[in-house]
């Protein structure tokens, strides 16, 4: 058995050092998209054996150096780190795989790159997930930008490179000028930026001022695609559909709203954001956003579009539970992380496959398509339903617990808000399903099957199944963060 | 028989003395590579020396050396301290790289008949900017700063085999300079005139005596105003744009990362060192002159550089709001706001530096001075140049893991605790609107096919290897940023009398 | 109140001369003119050390052997050695610039000059 320190680093290591690897198997196509899955089976592997330690109450810690006199580029598991750390590792598996099948099927080129910089984003998700104070959190964060910047403009078309200038410039843009003032704020003010439990800024923080403070974060976070900084999620579209995937499902987005739970939970605390009345004005941004990005959905007839508006959505909810902040509520957080992750990516690999095999990126065009790949539209089904909040599928569970936080507080509106999202959230979602399967085609298509673009979606379907039924470990984490209930 | 310790004691005066001396050798050997050797040695020398009297000055404290015997006031005097130690193991470092990298600059980019002639220009300028940061004697600072002035203005007006621009750049650079210069004394002068001392510890003790005079207030007033002219603090840089432009690669490099940062340093000490006890007129130089001074030269320079094609006025105006940045840490007049000065001081040398080379990598090779579509594809081409400047760009615009993050967490920091919250934002703002004119480089150097003009660029050894330990340099204090922070934390104590 | 202004002459000569070098130095288009310029300035700078030095009624700094005897003050006149070098040094540089630009540009004339500079740029 491996002690802490290494299991880090042996989780860590497979998707710093992959690079070099796909770097120099450069010619040799098989052994170099080969380098990716089998780092991703190592860091998932060290990833479970770290989560299942977590459970049984093992600290993990790995200090690195100091960066400054007090602050120290370390990591430190915490169990929301862990349900965060288990997501991308575990569908960086799903997504290595399916980005081979994609990359091949389209024929695209600077394959090396892509995979280059695919590895190094999961790094720098890893390290955001198991950062062990605000400033290490901050380094891998901006880290994560520049990494995926390659990948989103990939396609190197004016267009592709518009977008992930936008990209950059709204996510590089909120950063500096919000999050990082906020950071030095915090340390300013109360001396330590160490993710503490049950947060640092009580009794060290002036409460009237908790709000700004709260804002500066969760705006400076770009990534959690709080409107209106959610431009840069549809415009980043352009991308290749696995980066889309690990933008909206794994890495990214992910990373944005952790990092805002983790701030809630671990800098403000929620005792500190209830007492100081700081979460209000984030329960209606949030709300606001989750409402009004399921509107604009409607109205998408780009697939991969009116997903991306569905993520921010989806983001929303996951930062009104924290700000909420409430057991319930945190509760449905975290695990929607994991819920919405499975789910979203489900539906990525879909869109993706869909586009290699029938070359097909809008809604309207999908009709009497789904008897001729039905894997793939089954998939889809589930993954929809899952974030919709059906039961028997994974997302169910942070849909009833967010309903739970928010009926503990008699936020009644926000019920009803939340009632009609989820209706927007059936319609949009279950449209192209419904397309697909009860529609008649007009002209004929030719359908080309990549099996390796079907597959992962498939399995992440099965996961989502598989998460409403064992969901326990999930909570059992979770209980970690918020106590037993 | 050479005493080692006599070597040793002299090293304050060696250490400007040799290169100064080695200068005429370098010019009358007449063969380039020769030279080059010697101006080689020369600058390895001065790193020896620099380094051997910062570990000393570290241990022991401060040094105070007397030209010729003599004893201050009347003698000229060298002081070591931990600031002048931290600016002249700074110069000399990057005095060696840019002199590694100086062969091929020169090799292609100036008249033959000229090759040799440059090192000694080259040499001169070295030891005129350590003898600025070292020498104690206010006078004897007026003699160094034409030394390097007038070497530089030489060195940049042999840019003009590729372009006869820079002839004009050096002109103006000769002409706005020596007005400085000449401002510079005046303000000696004055100050002359009411202490009767040129020592710079004796004027400090004298004129903390006086209050409220005003020949005291126009001295300091003409004093500062002459190094801000060196410094190309906003409004008087109009001289920088032009002389980085068109001057040889090698010149910019060296400009860039010792010139205005000896003249920064200078004017960091003629502010909190000489003028320690004058609190109210301090605040007043601080608050009105040098602040607005700075914002206006961070937007300016930013917004300049985000719409210019050229690539090395790019850079110049990034210099020019990078200044202010370094400005602003010093009007905050506190020591954390002096120690972040310092900071970048040390990091945007070696940032500016390693740019100046990247870029000179690619105009020394297409004889012209390049734009921004001459980058387009050019990790193509030159790979291992593109990945190094792409590093320090990154560094520049202060992402995470570079120095370029040290100062800015440094720098706001010291903004903070100051209370100031407009500046902090301008800070923010401006180094967010960075991105504009460095994304525009990294842009075409990645995402972009190779043009006609590029298709025949190649990585040259000769040239990326000190652009490859520049770029090290680069991530290892930005990760390992104990050396630089703990060095700029002594300076600013010793240049800050206030805090101890 | 004349006598206090006249009082200080020499330092009304140094303002005079050197706000007229500073006029020539920004004003003229001719480069020739702009180094004489700078010349002037600078040398109302010479001469304001020059006057700083003098004692009422002091002779020159010699040992003349006699006790008592008050002497100007020596230094500011060593220090204006150095800056009367330091000031050819730029007047040869400057001459020296102007001759090259005269052989690439054709002309000596700023105007002139800037509107090839401002060709160049737009190339």
């Amino acid at each position: 058995m491996l002690d802490s320190m290494n299991l880090i680093t042996l989780a860590l290591t497979p998707p710093l050092i992959a690079p070099f690897f796909i770097y120099l198997f450069r010619n040799n196509e098989n052994l170099r998209d080969a380098v990716g899955v089998i780092g991703a089976f190592i860091s998932f592997y060290a990833t479970i054996n770290i989560t299942s330690g977590i459970l049984n109450g093992t600290e993990y810690n790995l200090i690195l150096l100091n960066i400054f006199n007090d602050l120290s580029l370390s990591f430190r598991v915490t169990p929301l780190g862990a349900v965060f750390g288990l997501l991308c590792s575990g569908l960086w598996i799903l997504a290595a795989i399916y980005s081979i099948g994609y990359m091949r099927g389209n024929n695209e080129k600077k394959q090396t790159r892509f995979y280059v910089f695919y590895s190094l984003s999961i790094f720098g998700a890893l390290c955001v997930a198991w950062s062990s104070n605000l400033l290490v959190l901050f380094i891998f964060y901006e880290f994560l930008t520049f990494a995926t910047y390659p990948l989103v403009a990939h396609k190197e078309t004016d267009e592709s490179i518009k977008a992930s200038r936008l990209y950059l410039g709204i996510l590089v843009g909120s950063s500096l000028m919000l999050f990082l003032p906020a950071i030095i704020w915090v340390w300013y003010s109360v001396g330590t930026l160490n993710f503490t439990d049950g947060g640092i800024l009580q009794n060290n923080f002036n409460p009237n001022h908790a709000s700004v403070l709260l804002f500066l974060f969760v705006f400076g976070i770009g990534k959690a695609a709080l409107m209106p900084l959610h431009w840069w999620l549809p415009a980043a579209m352009v991308a290749p559909t696995p980066v889309s995937a690990l933008l909206h499902a794994v890495a990214v987005v992910k990373a944005g709203v952790f990092s805002i739970l983790m701030i809630i939970c671990y800098i403000f605390g929620t005792e500190f954001i209830n007492s100081s009345g700081s979460g209000i004005f984030l329960i209606w941004a949030s709300t606001i956003t989750l409402f009004l990005s399921s509107i604009i959905a409607i109205r998408q007839d780009n697939l991969k579009a009116r997903l991306a508006y569905s993520t921010v959505s989806q983001l929303s909810y996951i930062i009104l539970g924290g700000a909420i902040a409430t057991n319930y509520s945190v509760i449905a957080s975290v695990s929607n992380i994991m819920m919405h992750g499975v789910g979203k990516i489900t539906l990525f690999f879909c869109a993706g496959a869909i586009y290699v095999s029938a070359k097909i990126t809008k809604i309207s065009d999908l009709n009497g398509i789904g008897y001729k790949m039905p894997l793939t539209f089954i998939a889809f089904s589930f993954g929809a339903l899952s974030i919709i909040g059906i039961p028997p599928f994974g997302g169910s569970w942070s849909k009833f617990y967010l309903l739970l936080g928010a009926a503990q507080l008699e936020l009644t509106i926000i019920i009803l808000i939340l009632a009609i999202s989820t209706l927007l959230n059936t319609y949009y979602l279950l449209d192209p399903v419904f397309r697909a399967f009860f529609m008649e085609r007009s002209n004929d298509i030719k359908i080309s099957h990549h099996p390796l673009t079907v597959m992962p979606a498939v399995c992440s379907a099965l996961l989502v199944i598989l998460l409403f039924f064992c969901v326990e470990p999930l909570l059992n984490l979770i209980y970690l963060i918020v106590g037993k209930i | 028989m050479i005493d080692f310790s006599v070597f040793q004691n002299s090293l304050p005066a060696l250490q400007v003395v040799v290169p100064l001396l080695l200068a005429p050798v370098a010019v009358l050997v007449t063969i380039p590579f020769l030279s080059w050797l010697i101006a080689l040695f020369g600058s390895i020398f001065c790193l020896y020396s620099s380094v051997s009297l910062f570990l000393l000055v570290s241990e022991f404290g401060k040094i105070n050396y007397y030209m010729g015997g003599w004893l201050p006031p009347y003698g000229i005097e060298y002081i070591i301290d931990d600031a002048s130690a931290f600016m002249i193991v700074l110069i000399s470092l990057m005095g060696v790289f840019a002199t590694v990298y100086a062969y091929q600059s020169f090799k292609s980019e100036i008249n033959k008949k000229s090759q040799s002639k440059v090192y000694g220009m080259w040499l001169l300028a070295l030891g005129g900017l350590l003898g600025l940061v070292t020498t104690g004697d206010a006078f004897n600072l007026f003699v160094f700063l034409e030394i390097s002035s007038l070497s530089s203005v030489t060195l940049v007006a042999l840019g003009s085999k590729n372009d006869k621009r820079a002839l004009t750049a050096a002109f103006n650079y000769l002409l706005i300079g020596a007005v400085g210069a000449t401002f510079y004394v005046i303000g000696v002068g004055l100050l002359y005139s009411i202490t009767g001392t040129l020592n710079i510890a004796d004027l400090t003790l004298k004129l903390s005596e006086l209050t409220d005079n005003n020949s005291m207030k126009a001295g300091i007033s003409f004093i500062i105003i002459g190094l801000m002219v060196k410094a190309a603090i906003f409004p008087l840089h109009i001289w920088l744009p032009s002389a980085y432009t068109f001057a040889p690669s090698a010149v910019a490099v060296l400009l860039t990362a010792t010139a205005t940062k000896a003249a920064l340093y200078v004017l960091a000490r003629i502010l909190f060192t000489l003028l320690f006890n004058a609190d109210e007129f301090t605040i007043i130089i601080l608050q009105w002159v040098l602040l607005p001074a700075s914002i206006v030269a961070i937007f300016f320079g930013t917004i300049r550089a985000v719409f210019e094609k050229n690539i090395r006025k790019l850079l110049a105006f990034s210099s020019l709001s990078q200044i202010g940045y370094i400005t602003i840490g010093l009007t905050l007049g506190t020591a954390s706001g002096v120690m972040a000065s310092f900071i970048h001081i040390a990091n945007h040398s070696m940032m500016k530096a390693a740019l100046f080379m990247g870029v000179g990598a690619i105009s020394i090779q297409l004889k012209k001075n390049i734009e921004v579509i001459d980058l387009q594809g050019l990790s193509r081409q030159m790979p291992i140049t593109s990945s190094c400047i792409t590093v320090v760009i990154l560094s520049l615009l202060g992402i995470p893991l570079t120095i370029g993050f040290i100062s800015k967490i440094y720098l706001l920091k010291a903004v903070f605790s100051h209370g100031n919250w407009p500046i902090l934002f301008i800070i923010v703002l401006t180094s967010f609107l960075a991105l504009g004119y460095a994304w525009k480089m990294i842009e075409n150097i990645w995402m972009k096919e190779p043009v006609t003009t590029t298709i025949n660029l190649k990585d040259d050894p000769k040239i990326y290897i000190p652009l490859i330990f520049l770029s090290i340099f680069n991530i290892l204090f930005g990760i390992y940023a104990y050396p630089i922070v703990n060095a700029a934390f002594s300076a600013s104590s010793a240049i800050f009398w206030k805090a101890v | 109140m004349i006598h206090g202004i006249l009082g200080i002459w020499n330092y009304w000569i140094v303002i005079i001369l050197m706000m007229t070098g500073l006029f020539i130095v920004i004003s003229r288009h001719n480069l020739v003119k702009k180094m004489v310029g700078l010349t002037i300035f600078q040398t109302s700078v010479f001469l304001f050390y020059i006057s700083l030095g003098k004692v009422q009624g002091g002779t020159a700094p010699i040992l003349t052997g006699y006790k008592n005897t008050l002497y100007s003050n020596p230094l500011p006149h060593v220090l204006i050695l150095t800056a009367i070098v330091v000031g050819v040094a730029t007047t040869a540089l400057g001459l020296a610039l102007i001759l090259r630009i005269k052989n690439e540009y054709g002309t000596i004339e700023e105007n002139e000059i800037a509107s090839f500079n401002t060709e160049e740029n737009s190339k």
